[in-house]
This record gives C-alpha cells, sequence and structure tokens, in this order.
C-alpha cells in the first residue's frame, strides 16, 4: 500500500506538467516539489522488507548514518545553484528527483525512531536555522540568486522557507506534550 | 535495554565517515570549493578558469550597418546585455557603461592605444535600430567606439544568450529579468571574463584590457 502510494505521488510528481507548473514558481520549486519528493522517500520506506530494513540498520545505529545523509542530501538542494541546475540541466533534474527520495526520505524514515531525542535535536537544530538564515537571505538578499527566478519570487521563497522553519519548530516543541497521548491511543487500539 | 553488538556501532560510524566524505567532497564539487553558491558565481569562474568560444551571430547596429562580434578580433571587447524599455536594471548598466565608456575615453586619449570598444546588445525583439540610436544618444555614446546592436535573425538569439549564459525571462508584465553583468571578450573573441557592473569604471576597463595578450 505504501509502495503504492509513494509511486503513484512519484509518477504525479514527475509528470512534465506537474514538474513544470511547480519548477516555474521558486516557492513551489522549494517548499512543495522538493518537500513532497522527500515524503515520497518517507512514505516509500515503510515497504521495505524487514530483513533489508534490519541489514541497513546495522550500518545506521542510533540512525547516526542516516540523519546525516539526509542532512548533507538535503542541504544541497537548497542552494540557490543546484535550484538553476536542475531547470537547466535533465541530468541534475532526474538526480534532484533521484536523491530527495532516497537519500533524504527513505534515511529520515529510516532513522527517525532510533535516533533517540538528542539525535532528533541536533537534526532539528541544524535544519531550523538553515532554512531560517537561507530563507532570510532570500528576503534581504540585493540580488538575484537564481538566474531562473524573479526577485519577487525569490522574496515569496524566502518568506516559506522562513515560516516553514518557525512551524516545524514550534510543531517539535509541542511534539513531546503531543505523542505520550498518541502512544497510548495506539497502544489501546492494538 | 537491548544491549547492541559493538561491530555495529563500528559500521555505523565507518558508514558516517563515508557519508561525510562523499557528500562533503560532491557538495565541494557542486559549489566549485564553497565559492559559487549561485549559477551567477558559478559561470564567472567556469569563464575566468577557461575562456569560451562565442558562436558568430549577425548583428546590425543603432545606424542598422550590419556586423558580427567577430570584427572586433584582436583587441578586448567589452559587451553587456539590455532592452530599451527596461527601467529597472538596465539603466544601471548602461550608467556604468557610460563610466567604462569615458574611462576608456582618456585613457586611450592619454597614452595613444587603441581605445576599448563598448557593444550593448539588445534581447528584445521589439527593440529597433531607431530605439537604439535613440537609446545611444539618452546615454551621449558616439555609435562607434560605444555601439547598440541587435541580432538581426531572432532565432540566432538564443544561441547567442545561451554561449553568454545570460539567461532572460519575460516577467508577464511586458519587461524581463536578466543577469546584470558585462562580459569581457578577449583578442580572440572569447568570453574570459564576466564582470560585476558595480565595480569601479577603471578597474573594469583595466580587467577588460588585461586580457589582451601584450
Amino acid at each position: 500500500m505504501n509502495a503504492y502510494l509513494a509511486s503513484l505521488l512519484f509518477v504525479v510528481l514527475a509528470l512534465p506538467p506537474m514538474r513544470h507548473a511547480l519548477e516555474r514558481v521558486m516557492f513551489a520549486h522549494m517548499l512543495v516539489q522538493i518537500p513532497l519528493l522527500a515524503l515520497v522517500g518517507i512514505v516509500g520506506a515503510a515497504s521495505i522488507p524487514v530483513t533489508l530494513r534490519q541489514r541497513i540498520g546495522a550500518w545506521n545505529r542510533g540512525g547516526v548514518s542516516g540523519a546525516l545523509l539526509a542532512l548533507i542530501a538535503s542541504s544541497w538542494w537548497m542552494v540557490p545553484r543546484a535550484l538553476d541546475w536542475a531547470l537547466a540541466s535533465p541530468f541534475m533534474e532526474a538526480t534532484k528527483f533521484a536523491t530527495l527520495p532516497l537519500f533524504v526520505g527513505v534515511p529520515l524514515a529510516l532513522s527517525w525512531s532510533s535516533l533517540g531525542s538528542m539525535g532528533r535535536g541536533f537534526l532539528i537544530a541544524n535544519l531550523l536555522p538553515m532554512w531560517a538564515v537561507v530563507g532570510w537571505v532570500y528576503i534581504a538578499a540585493p540580488v538575484r540568486v537564481c538566474n531562473y527566478y524573479l526577485v519577487d519570487q525569490q522574496v515569496l521563497a524566502g518568506y516559506g522557507l522562513l515560516s516553514a522553519s518557525v512551524a516545524v519548530g514550534v510543531a517539535a516543541g509541542l511534539l513531546p506534550f503531543v505523542r505520550p497521548a498518541t502512544t497510548s491511543a495506539i497502544r489501546a487500539e492494538s | 535495554m537491548r544491549l547492541v553488538p559493538n561491530a555495529d556501532w563500528r559500521r555505523t560510524a565507518g558508514a558516517a565517515a563515508v557519508i561525510c566524505l562523499v557528500g562533503g567532497a560532491l557538495v565541494w564539487c557542486g559549489t566549485d570549493g564553497f565559492r559559487a553558491l549561485t549559477s551567477e558565481q558559478a559561470r564567472r569562474l567556469a569563464v575566468a578558469a577557461s575562456p569560451r568560444a562565442i558562436p558568430r551571430v549577425d548583428l546590425e547596429d543603432q545606424d542598422g550597418r550590419p556586423f558580427a562580434l567577430d570584427s572586433y578580433r584582436g583587441r578586448p571587447l567589452l559587451v553587456d546585455f539590455v532592452y530599451t524599455r527596461c527601467r529597472s536594471v538596465c539603466p544601471l548598466l548602461s550608467d556604468a557603461f557610460q563610466r567604462v565608456d569615458r574611462v576608456a575615453q582618456s585613457t586611450s586619449a592619454a597614452d595613444g592605444d587603441e581605445r576599448l570598444q563598448l557593444v550593448s546588445i539588445t534581447f528584445d525583439s521589439l527593440d529597433t535600430p531607431a530605439d537604439l540610436r535613440a537609446y545611444a544618444k539618452h546615454y551621449s555614446a558616439d555609435g562607434r567606439a560605444w555601439r547598440f546592436a541587435r541580432v538581426r535573425e531572432p532565432r540566432e538569439l538564443e544561441s547567442l544568450l545561451r554561449a553568454f549564459q545570460v539567461v532572460v525571462i519575460p516577467d508577464g508584465r511586458g519587461d524581463f529579468q536578466h543577469n546584470a553583468a558585462f562580459h569581457v571578450l578577449n583578442a580572440e573573441g572569447r568570453l574570459a571574463r564576466v564582470l560585476d557592473p558595480d565595480a569601479r569604471p577603471s578597474d573594469i576597463a583595466r580587467a577588460a584590457e588585461a586580457t589582451a595578450p601584450r
């Protein structure tokens, strides 16, 4: 079911009209297409067979290597040059479609549960300030950072990144209060 | 608590190290050693490292005279891309070009060298030679040392822009956004430098002259 959902989402995202629609606007490129491609990996990871999961787990104790991989791969796709590159070169576009699910979504899904509060804190404390700083640069930069996007789009994407950073920060802050209730609810169900 | 075998932690440490090394190396390459976070910076570094050939494109100037950038071979040439209706970045480019033009004029008068030549090329197909002539007049360009040109065959514009890696996007309101930069063609007619228009006019003129073999 998860594999089906993930491939459906991937195919929809890869359809040329969808690709062009999302990539025409910088905001949609950074804050819709890229997160959804990572989501493909997150959803798809649920259908990785247990044996393979265990074999990967032997290289990913505490979720350390997976978290690092997701951190590095997701950071690359925030670089303005990478966005331009994906639009200019079909090879880089294919790389984007491959690396976001495989090197961001899947490792995140496989690592999250074993990361522990320290690891999660580390990951979030690295990602959120990065989004906020990149967002702020896009809003305040006196120059156009992407050759393929207009300045007003860049500012919009900047506000989007700032908001995403704040929203995820608030959600992460609330998570500890919400989680015990949901896990006990799941336990009660099963 | 479940006991985790040490071997797994060693493997994880190894995997993490490989991820950091390979990932870091790829990002390093992809940003030219963290120097090029935008494609504009990347373009400038790449051009400075290896000057690139520019395809021959037929142009005509503000007086309708046909010419090509080839005809400037043997001496450095400054090129920028503008359109005459532009009210945002082109006036800044043209103001800066005007200052470079004046510097070039005074230095060539002083040391008797052949003076630095400038060409402004429009990427707006609506620009006519008459528009270019009015534009030249507005910037008190003589139309010889600083010429204004348009591409004669509209189909060739794209290949010219691609060679210069100038990206022009219509904003839907009849205007365009585009890279703001000065391009230096060296004596062999190759794109050798991409310069920041905010630089001092004398520095721009000197950087352009420096691409010519002495």
